[in-house]
């Protein structure tokens, strides 16, 4: 339990998606404008994450590492399929944002439409193949810790976009140098702020 | 009736040059940033990621133009997805095979290549609409954008990073305060968030010189 809860805070300040790792940057940069629709987007990916994670969990401890297809017949120990990860990850990605897509328009038409615009972004959002990819190479012991990455990351992704949509909000009166304006200078708060959160690193869970 | 083209007419190599510049994937139409970013602490691995890079774009355009008449619009993204993942399986077993202690330093980002906006943006904009051959050209051009600014930027963090280039010393040896010199690495370079800001300061001067760019 300890474990979970460590991996989970971890995941959002430390190894933080955007700050760390620059995954999910251009959705970032892209869709920052406003508060609005980056805490939208960030929830879709939260969502989105903790769903996919999980699957691409089981799919590679059961289908992917080589030996693991024991459980279907002996005969199968040596076959080692992890060549196909990516294919595997990416088809599960793009499958289930679109199930999530459909479910979400029956079931939750308000939500919907808030998110339905994002969702289809997502399927090709580096986040979330991040994660999935970050999950095999660190190897996490069982689904909970899976869980708790994924949530944690995403939770992280959606923390960093409202922050610097925030920032840009205000951004809007400030006497910015032309060439700098828009792209230039998100790239330099970013930068900034990922300075600013390295001041977690020293923090030992 | 439409003429033939020479293989290598001007219009071609407009394709090549325009995006190394002006519609510079990654600083002008901040595409691909995410994988750009993380493999630039040292040029060797940004070099390969580069080639890598350059590679699949132009194929994988090549590939979904000559397929493109073929394809229901419906079911163009899975296409477009597989297609690109089976060149990166590709490109990741060769480097695995010929390149291990790069591929170790990749990691993630080989796979990343997949989901790079600069691949599907270059397909959905380009491929679907042109034959396969000024397709190829968009997409190495492209490659070649993106990858230019991945290593200049590697450039300016290894050296000011490490004081090395690819490995070797730059930065004379006695120069170092251990050596009773007054130089000393700027450990801030190799943190993640310096690249972001030297990609910021890359597109502070490319719009100094490029007045049209600016004003978005």
């Amino acid at each position: 339990m300890e474990n979970i809860i460590s991996i989970f805070v971890k995941s959002i300040f430390v190894d933080n998606m955007i700050f760390a790792f620059f995954l999910g940057m251009c959705s970032y940069i892209a869709v920052s404008k406003t508060v609005k629709t980056a805490l939208g987007l960030g929830i879709a990916v939260v969502f989105v994450m903790g769903v996919t994670l999980p699957i691409n969990y089981l799919i590679n401890k059961y289908l992917l590492t080589p030996g693991c297809l024991t459980w279907l017949s002996a005969d199968l120990a040596e076959v080692d399929l992890s060549f196909l990860s990516f294919i595997i990850f990416v088809a599960v990605i793009a499958g289930i944002t679109q199930i999530v897509e459909m479910v979400i328009e029956k079931f939750l038409p308000a939500l919907y439409s808030s998110l339905g615009i994002f969702l289809p972004l997502i399927a090709v959002n580096c986040a979330i193949l991040g994660g999935s990819l970050f999950m095999q190479e660190r190897g996490y012991a069982n689904v909970g810790e899976a869980i708790s990455f994924a949530l944690g990351s995403g939770i992280g992704w959606c923390l960093a976009i409202v922050g610097i949509a925030a920032i840009r909000e205000k951004l809007k009166y400030s006497n910015v140098p032309a060439p700098l304006r828009g792209a230039g200078i998100t790239f330099i708060i970013t930068g900034l702020m990922g300075i600013a959160f390295m001041s977690f690193m020293g923090v030992k869970l | 009736m439409e003429e033939k083209e020479p293989m290598f007419s001007a219009k071609i190599l407009k394709l090549f040059t325009n995006p190394i510049n002006k519609d510079n994937p990654v600083t002008v139409l901040i595409l691909g940033i995410c994988s750009a970013l993380a493999v630039t602490v040292k040029l060797e691995p940004a070099l390969v990621m580069a080639v890598s890079v350059t590679l699949v774009t132009g194929f994988s355009s090549c590939i979904m133009s000559c397929m493109r008449h073929t394809i229901p619009n419906r079911i163009r993204l899975i296409v477009q997805l597989v297609v690109v993942a089976t060149l990166v399986i590709v490109v990741d077993q060769i480097l695995q095979a010929y390149a291990y202690e790069v591929s170790k330093q990749l990691s993630v980002y080989v796979g990343l290549i997949i989901v790079n906006c600069i691949i599907m943006g270059r397909i959905e904009a380009f491929a679907l609409g042109n034959k396969p051959w000024p397709s190829l050209i968009d997409g190495l051009g492209n490659g070649a954008g993106y990858g230019l600014i991945l290593v200049v930027v590697a450039f300016f963090r290894e050296l000011f990073g490490s004081g090395t280039l690819f490995g070797f010393q730059i930065i004379p040896e006695s120069w170092y305060i251990s050596n009773g010199g007054f130089y000393e690495n700027n450990g801030l370079v190799i943190l993640p968030p310096m690249a972001l800001i030297i990609v910021g300061l890359i597109i502070w001067i490319q719009r100094s010189f490029n007045k049209q760019l600016i004003g978005k």
